[in-house]
């Protein structure tokens, strides 16, 4: 790639094709070192193929891909060498301790870390002579991240390392991982929780159907929305607005856009003040009850719902 | 560099090995408790007295009372030639008789009771005992526990070879571990020779155990060369290490892997000569059974223990297993699907 600086990880045009399906439909992205690119996107989307691309699992059918400056064809055990991963899913041998899994993943590297400081790094030091069926999903992922984290990488690849976790563990993980970006390591992660996404990227790419369809900080991507506040509200049980309704909602002053998503109801509003008032209006003049009005200020979420029409956790 | 991974690689495998109960059974108590109830069942095996039924005719009478003379008939009367020969369909008895010059005796020639039946009872006509009663081979080395016993330690050498390596292989696949190492700068050659090795670490496990069991408790004898017996056991879970690793090459599934280890183990634990001697399949198929990896460890290893051989008698079967182990390996390197 022909970019004056290159960064840790720079992709450009990816695609990848299985049979008629396009799964990744030219996606670019670049990571600083130091900071975390975070790829958005629900189930489906495409995010474990492009992150398999750029590991070297899967070759891209086009498309470039650099890291740490190599390639894949010219380079493959330099890059492996320098890169920390973690898969989607991967389960540890059972019967194992943490402690002779993690010894066994620093045999592969040249330089590796000394076991002990891993387990200090990734919080297991407690449980260094525990087998892995005795670990809680949470230690099991932060055992997956030591893995990674064996040979001092400089670039880390974390498809949703969090997911099916409590929010306690989730934070752990977090921490992890923003401490090897202050360590100024760059950091590729995917994910389809907005909150994850908010907390670690830098950067962030949203995709669906293999396509990019926001990009940006992000502040900037809620900023894009051009959204003040989002009103909700459901109706009571069994009473459903018709198509001419929702128009009319979308139509009163303050509000930009009306949906109707999952058994309740979404106003994107420039106004909040203006858009509360004419709601209630309406819904006094057309005899609707409404219960659980409510407003916040517009997130990742909101912006996926708006470019596609749906939840990121459904699709 | 290579060799830190090798090691580390094997100490896991070994591990995993030993803190799986079911395949230490499989490895070490099988083979044991098969040859206590085998060698038992067998040990202590008598000739049979033959059965014979001589039809009602003139003469029968003086007919039957011969043949009961002689040691070793058990003679019955019979009128029915139907019923007769029905009983001799379902091996009630083991030959027909009716009175004459000559004699008409049938038997089934393919049952071996059916030829001791006849030869005793040409015995008798040809006037009296000729035939003393035979005596079962009871001295060391021409029981049927020392014809066994090697054929059960190549068995365990096969068995766990194969079923060990190929379950952990197809285990790794299911749970994405093997595409966790693609991702690290692990060698691949130094993955697969892991499971040899730690196969080799364990066989002197295994055999600590199994060759006192058979030498001192079922006193099989140890005729030859020791260094012809360790490398033959050697090179024999070499192979079938190897082969271990060729049929879980490719399946994602236990299921899959299960059915293909079967298909390649079953024509040698019938055609190797475990239970009894190859020699006795048609003559065509002698150079395949021949070529059979259990088929060398078995030969060899009985060349050893019973007739006293060393490396020099050995050593086709020794080249045979290296040959198996390289190709084998080979291919499965080629073939092997990690992800
Ligand atoms: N090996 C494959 N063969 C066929 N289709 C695949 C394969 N891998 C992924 N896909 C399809 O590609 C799409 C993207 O999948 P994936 O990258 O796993 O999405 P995500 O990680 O965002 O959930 C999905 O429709 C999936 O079914
Ligand atoms: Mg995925």
């Amino acid at each position: 790639m022909a970019s004056s600086v290159l960064h840790p990880i720079a992709a450009r045009g990816l695609v990848r094709r299985f049979g008629d399906l396009t799964a990744v439909a030219g996606i670019d992205l670049e990571a600083r070192a130091g900071s975390c690119l975070g790829l958005l996107g629900p189930n489906g989307a495409g995010k474990t193929t492009t992150i398999e691309m750029l590991e070297g699992l899967q070759s891209p059918d086009e498309g470039e891909i650099s890291i740490l400056g190599r390639s894949w064809a010219t380079d493959a055990a330099g890059i492996r060498e320098r890169i920390g991963v973690q898969l989607q899913e991967t389960s540890f041998q059972d019967k194992l301790s943490v402690q002779e899994t993690l010894s066994l993943f620093a045999s592969f590297y040249r330089r590796p870390r000394p076991v002990p400081e891993v387990l200090a790094l990734v919080n297991l030091t407690e449980k260094a002579t525990a087998r892995v069926h005795q670990l809680s999903g949470g230690q099991r992922q932060r055992l997956a991240l030591g893995c990674a984290l064996v040979n001092a990488p400089e670039v880390l690849f974390l498809d949703e390392p969090t997911t099916g976790l409590d929010p306690q563990a989730r934070r752990r993980v977090w921490e992890i991982v923003e401490e090897f970006k202050r360590a100024g390591g760059a950091v590729l992660l995917t994910t389809h929780y907005m909150d994850e996404a908010e907390r670690l990227a830098d950067d962030l790419v949203i995709v669906d159907h293999g396509k990019v369809i926001a990009r940006g900080t992000p502040p900037e991507i809620i900023r894009s929305l051009a959204v003040e506040s989002i009103v909700e509200f459901s109706l009571a049980e069994g009473s459903t607005l018709d198509a001419g309704q929702l128009a009319e909602l979308g139509g009163l002053p303050g509000v930009i856009e009306a949906r109707n998503l999952a058994g309740g109801y979404l106003l994107e509003v420039d106004d909040t003040r203006a858009a509360l008032g004419s709601l209630i209006g309406w819904l006094e003049r057309s005899g609707t009850v409404a219960t659980d009005i409510g407003t916040h200020r517009p997130t990742l979420e909101d912006v996926f719902v708006s470019l596609t029409g749906k939840h990121l956790r459904e699709a | 560099m290579r060799l830190r991974q090798l090691h580390e690689l094997t100490l896991v495998r070994f591990k995993l090995f030993v803190r799986e109960p079911e395949a230490v059974f499989w490895a070490i108590c099988f083979p044991l408790i098969l040859s206590v109830v085998l060698g038992f069942a067998f040990a202590r095996e008598e000739v049979e007295d033959s059965r014979v039924l001589v039809l009602e005719s003139v003469g029968a009478e003086e007919l039957a009372a011969r043949l009961t003379a002689v040691e070793g008939l058990v003679v019955e009367r019979g009128r029915d030639p139907e019923e007769a020969r029905r009983r001799l369909r379902k091996a009630a008895v083991d030959a027909l008789l009716r009175a004459g010059d000559p004699v008409d005796l049938r038997f089934d020639p393919r049952r071996p009771e059916g030829a001791l039946a006849r030869l005793r009872v040409e015995a008798a006509l040809r006037g009296g005992a000729a035939v003393t009663r035979p005596e079962a081979e009871d001295e060391t080395g021409f029981r049927y526990i020392d014809f066994l016993f090697p054929g059960l330690l190549g068995m365990g050498l096969m068995g766990t070879g194969v079923w060990a390596i190929g379950f952990a292989v197809v285990d790794l696949r299911r749970k994405k571990l093997l595409k966790r190492f693609l991702v690290t700068p692990m060698s691949r050659a130094s993955f697969l020779m892991s499971f040899m090795s730690s196969r080799i670490v364990f066989l002197g496990l295994e055999f600590a155990v199994l060759l006192p069991f058979g030498l001192l408790l079922l006193k099989v004898p140890f005729a030859g060369s020791i260094l012809a017996f360790a490398i033959t056991i050697i090179l024999g879970t070499l192979a079938f290490a190897s082969i271990g690793l060729l049929i879980a090459a490719r399946p994602k599934t236990v299921e899959g892997a299960s059915g293909i280890m079967n298909v390649v183990m079953m024509p040698m634990w019938l055609g190797s000569g475990l239970f009894f001697s190859y020699e006795r399949f048609p003559a065509f198929l002698q150079p395949f059974l021949k070529a059979l990896p259990l088929t060398a460890v078995n030969d060899a290893l009985r060349a050893i223990m019973l007739d006293g051989a060393g490396c020099a008698t050995i050593w086709p079967e020794a080249l045979l297993l290296v040959g198996w182990a390289l190709v084998s390996f080979w291919l499965a390197l080629k073939l092997f699907r990690w992800q």
